[in-house]
């Protein structure tokens, strides 16, 4: 290390540090996206607030029993599973270095987080043409911004999942590319993680009401 | 060298094993609380206390076997911001709920809900 000592007189000396430290490249995002992940998870703890604060307030309008429909729940609940474990078979892919592999269980998985957001959609548009519309009652609002929220960011993970199909395709598997897997990866199983806090508080609760 | 076979030295990741055994444990815990929602064998009260139970241990499943969550990973810093934010969430939550419900009951009765006075 390189250090520079300016003396003036009656001054006590001073050291300037010329070299940075060594920061390998990446070193540090899987810990900064595991920050940004837990500043997300706050963003789904307010929203879960309001809906508990909020999600017995019906105005008069539609209740959980008259808009849930638990079979497509339950449905929409295995799909997110299933892209869980084939975003897991593509790590392995990756751990075990075989490019091709990998990006057929990206494939996979962004299929199943595709129909995920399919059925969601199905939902929102029944409850909407039943006229259980967001501005319908305070329950309706919370309703939709948490679950649309999450809806939102499993739209983002689907898109993410295809950049990084074509990225696999064109690099291969770098060592950028292995990071950017291993942060999505992250970001998958944390959607996952708040689809068992939504599908638990908001449709299991929302139907014992 | 080969780029390609580089791996970030104490990056976590999981095993085949691992990941059917995080599945297998997430379909059973998720398929218990749908059928006691639909199937309704209990009472709402302790149905309500059983599912919130399994959401719990499924969500710990999850950051076990598919997030591969321990106390050395990033020199514990990762465990130290769960925990952080964990505390951040339950007094966002908790507080939330106690306040509203606060208000909720002081509030004066408004005139459609009269039938609740005493």
């Amino acid at each position: 290390m390189t250090t520079d000592t300016a003396t003036t007189a009656g001054l006590p000396p001073r050291f300037y540090d010329l070299e940075e430290h060594d920061h390998p490249e990446g070193s540090s995002t899987m810990l900064g996206f595991w920050i940004y992940l837990m500043s997300d998870c706050l963003i789904f703890a307010i929203l879960f607030a309001c809906f508990a604060v909020l999600g017995g307030n019906y105005a008069a309008g539609p209740s959980p029993r008259d808009v849930f429909e638990l079979p497509l729940v339950a449905l929409n609940t295995a799909m997110l599973l299933f892209s869980s474990i084939t975003y897991g078979f593509s790590m392995l892919a990756m751990r075990a270095g075989r490019p091709g592999l990998t990006r057929v269980w990206l494939a996979v998985t962004a299929a199943f987080g595709l129909a995920f957001l399919t059925i969601e959609l199905h939902e929102f548009t029944h409850m909407i043409s039943i006229g259980a519309t967001p501005q319908r009652s305070a329950f309706l609002s919370a309703f939709f911004t948490l679950v649309g929220t999450h809806g939102l960011h499993v739209t983002f993970g689907v898109i993410w999942i295809v950049t990084m199909i074509v990225q696999v395709g064109r690099h291969g598997l770098i060592a950028a590319n292995q990071r950017r897997l291993m942060c999505l990866s992250l970001f998958w199983h944390f959607l996952d993680i708040i689809w068992i806090g939504v599908f638990t508080f908001v449709y299991l609760m929302g139907m014992l009401r | 060298m080969n780029e390609g076979a580089h791996h970030a030295p104490d990056a976590p990741h999981g095993s085949l094993r691992e990941y059917l055994i995080g599945f297998f444990l997430s379909v059973v815990l998720t398929a218990i609380p749908f059928w006691l929602v639909m199937a309704r064998p209990l009472a709402p009260g302790p149905t309500a206390v059983l599912i919130v139970a399994f959401a719990v241990v499924q969500i710990i499943v999850h950051m076990v076997y598919f997030l591969h969550m321990n106390a050395r990973s990033e020199g514990g810093w990762t465990m130290i911001a769960l925990i952080f934010t964990l505390i951040v969430v339950a007094i966002a939550l908790a507080g939330s709920m106690w306040v509203m419900h606060h208000l909720d009951t002081n509030m004066m009765p408004m005139p459609h809900e009269v039938s609740r006075q005493p």
